[in-house]
């Protein structure tokens, strides 16, 4: 056992933790995130200079030899500075899938492109009625030829105002809800018949809504086997979902921090309010549900890899975990802070929009507590056999 | 004891009503009440009820009170959140006005509790200070005696919607060397037109702008602004609190919350069925439902001591306690069953107010902001841990 980080990793880390600190302060981020495009293009360039964008791909695949754990220790560090631009999307998304199902083809077109920072994707899964479901499908896409045709509407594509490409998930046979009959597409957002609705989001990102009206998509841009795409879209969002819990566990770190420093300030009956046992024991609680976000996001990330089953009960667990632990802490700093924590002026109360918002990206509290719970239940039943 | 509404009080709902349907500004209907309203808009529905009478039900009858039962008020409150009315603000009817009719002198009565029915005069709060939230007897604001005028100076913070207001009432020291931070604080009025005011916005964490810094530099009011006797403003402002938290519950809101929760949760699916047949949604909602039920009979209870002379006690922290948990669980809720169309922002948005391609449902637009404003409510009127406090020491004698 080993909870270590290798020298690589922790060489990303510090030389992140410092570009972040000289170049995406609070005030910087805020004129950005209220800036018309939203983000920094020329900060994704330096992402990739840091090597940040190649640190989960092998080395055949022109990255740096890391993974999973690669993606956590960057997303961390994101969460600290509540970064906006899109690491997830682009990278542990859409270099997921190509990664882990693209063709030699896809690899050479996409993958050296989103390493050196010229391409940025948005993943195009979420639809208005599906929920969390990613199996809910509305979109079809139908095969014509050495082309498909894809119609529906993809909601609240974060970060796809700034992408040029998507991944889309769509239904190539079957019913809405159907498990088999799903397939994976990059489409390029200029394709005609590609319509989209930007807007920004409460916690200071960008989205779209993404409207697909007889859009063809070549069949090479086909990833995966046609209609049996599930599985994959399910380890590419239990990836995204680590990678969201390590963005939390850094967020929740510094909204308690900067509570505990805001007690140690904060006067009010002549002393500190830090001072009072009510406020400890609650700032202490905070500490607690951060200490067990970390160890929960190690986990997960650590059993990315095993069998299926294994895999989604821990990032389901995590995910739980992360989902509560960041609804208290991002309350407590809240309150704790006082009429201060209501204000925009200060970053706490962008630490706790981060925080509720992440609850509901790639299924909330409920839905992966249904999702453990099941699992749980075909496994005592498999016993009970 | 019973819970039967009386053929009396049947007629009054009926009458409530009819008066409701008839006379609530159409252009305002299914608005609600948020913050970026125009003042007009936000005070139409109080002088609409001035006219009536009807403008401030719990003040005594001889000051224009409606003389209403406890069981009254609350068919009022029902009646009201059934059609989402933007009810008065409450900094002129449920504080300064309390304060001014309970100690002001007769001069003070006639100047300023007209405008306060009517609807025609906007008050503001100044109370908290940059360092006195919790601890309000620490507040600096001085107010100095110079011939007929007090000379004002100091800053209040968190000025609830001061950006209209005509009129503000102060809590300032007029004793420095009092023995305690409690005595030497007097409770005086101040027409925001005054020169020396300047009132600057506070963006809070939903993007709203309802709050304010309040800054006053030299502000000459006349002395007969003082409400009361000097230096014995920290009664006053404590019967104003009281007096505030009682109206804090909010249970006929929260009421017409949860049917609108429920009428969420039956449009938005889960694994393609209504949100509203998850069972475990349904707990929660079940539950908040059962936190609010407890919540109403502990203010039927309080309102019904009221009736009997009983004033609002300490008891009236728990609905402050109790009431805001629940508005802010319903709009944790209501923000968990929008689900992804929670994370779309709107102020502002569309600019060009075009809604050829809508983002998500209607319901969803405020779910989130709201849920982020509602936060204030266990931070305002003495926190919830004051409150707390307020009980520990006035009921349990600890």
């Amino acid at each position: 056992m080993d909870f270590n980080f290798s020298d690589e990793q922790t060489m990303i880390r510090d030389s992140l933790a410092r570009l972040l600190r000289d170049q995406y302060d609070f005030d910087t981020r805020r004129k950005v995130v209220g800036s018309e495009s939203g983000w920094r293009p020329e900060m994704w360039q330096q992402f990739a200079e840091l090597g940040l964008l190649a640190a989960p791909f092998s080395e055949e695949d022109g990255g740096l030899g890391g993974g999973s754990i690669d993606s956590m220790v960057i997303m961390e560090e994101f969460g600290k500075a509540l970064v906006v631009e899109p690491y997830v999307p682009t990278i542990v998304c859409a270099g997921g899938f190509l990664k882990h199902a693209g063709t030699p083809e896809q690899k050479s077109e996409h993958l050296e492109a989103i390493i050196g920072g010229e391409r940025v994707f948005a993943f195009a899964y979420a639809e208005p009625r599906g929920r969390y479901d990613l199996n809910d499908l509305e979109t079809t896409a139908k095969k014509a030829g050495d082309a498909y045709t894809l119609n529906g509407h993809k909601a609240v594509v974060v970060g796809a105002p700034w992408a040029s490409h998507l991944i889309v998930t769509a239904r190539t046979s079957g019913d809405r809800r159907d498990e088999d009959g799903i397939s994976v597409f990059i489409v390029e957002k200029d394709a005609k018949g590609v319509t989209t609705r930007d807007y920004p989001t409460v916690d200071g990102r960008r989205a779209s809504e993404v409207y697909f009206e007889n859009v063809s998509v070549p069949a090479g841009n086909l990833i995966g086997e046609e209609g049996k795409a599930l599985p994959l879209i399910e380890r590419i969002v239990d990836e995204a979902t680590v990678a969201v819990c390590a963005e939390a566990m850094g967020a929740m770190g510094v909204a308690h921090k900067q509570t505990v420093e805001y007690s140690k300030q904060r006067k009010q009956f002549g002393i500190a309010i830090g001072k009072f046992q009510v406020l400890q024991h609650r700032m202490v609680d905070m500490f607690m549900e951060h200490e067990q976000s970390i160890s929960m996001t190690y986990m997960a990330t650590l059993k990315l890899d095993e069998d299926e089953v294994t895999r989604k009960k821990a990032v389901s667990a995590a995910k739980v975990r992360i989902g509560q632990g960041g609804r208290f802490v991002g309350q407590e700093a809240i309150q704790i802070h006082g009429g201060m924590g209501m204000t925009d002026e200060l970053a706490v109360g962008h630490y706790f929009k981060r925080l509720t918002m992440i609850d509901s990206e790639y299924g909330n509290v409920d839905f992966h507590m249904r999702r453990y719970s099941r699992l749980t239940g075909e496994d005592q039943a498999m016993a009970a056999e | 004891m019973n819970l039967e509404f009386t053929p009396e009080e049947v007629a009054f709902r009926k009458e409530v009503r009819e008066f409701i349907e008839n006379n609530y500004p159409e252009h305002l209907r299914g608005v609600g009440a948020r913050e970026d309203l125009s003042k007009e808009d936000m005070l139409a529905w109080h002088q609409i009820l001035g006219k009536k009478g009807w403008s401030v039900p719990a003040w005594p009858e001889k000051y224009g009170g409606t003389g209403w039962t406890p069981t009254q008020k609350y068919i009022w409150s029902e009646e009201n959140a059934r059609m989402d009315t933007i009810m008065p603000l409450p900094f002129g009817v449920s504080m300064v006005g309390p304060v001014i009719y309970t100690f002001g002198s007769e001069e003070i009565k006639a100047k300023h509790l007209p405008g306060i029915r009517d609807g025609s005069v906007w008050w503001c709060q100044g109370y908290s200070e940059p360092g006195a939230g919790s601890d309000l007897a620490s507040l600096k604001t001085t107010a100095v005696r110079d011939g007929d005028h007090y000379v004002i100076n100091g800053q209040k913070t968190w000025t609830t919607l001061a950006q209209h207001a005509d009129w503000g009432f102060f809590l300032c020291r007029t004793d420095p060397n009092a023995s305690k931070p409690q005595e030497g604080i007097s409770f005086i009025l101040a027409d925001m037109r005054t020169p020396g005011i300047e009132v600057k916005p506070i963006k809070t964490i939903d993007g709203g702008h309802e709050v304010n810094e309040t800054w006053l530099t030299d502000v000459r009011v006349p002395v007969e602004n003082l409400v009361g006797k000097e230096n014995e403003g920290w009664t006053y402002a404590k019967f104003l609190l009281a007096h505030e938290r009682s109206g804090i519950a909010g249970v006929a809101r929260s009421k017409r919350g949860v049917e609108k929760l429920r009428q969420i949760a039956s449009t938005e699916l889960l694994e393609g069925k209504p949100l509203i047949k998850d069972d475990d949604f349904l707990r929660k909602i079940s539950q908040l439902e059962i936190d609010l039920t407890a919540l109403e009979f502990t203010e039927l209870r309080t309102l019904a001591g009221e009736a009997q002379g009983k004033g609002p006690g300490p008891e009236s922290s728990i609905l402050k306690v109790k009431g805001t948990e629940i508005q802010q669980r319903l709009t944790e809720l209501t923000l968990e069953a929008v689900g992804h169309y929670g994370h779309p922002y709107f102020r502002g948005f569309p600019e060009d107010g075009s809604n050829e391609f809508p983002i998500g449902p209607d319901y969803a637009h405020q779910a989130a902001p709201s849920y982020f404003n509602m936060r204030k409510t266990s931070i305002y009127g003495g926190s919830n841990e004051i409150q707390r406090n307020i009980i520990t020491k006035m009921i349990l004698g600890l």
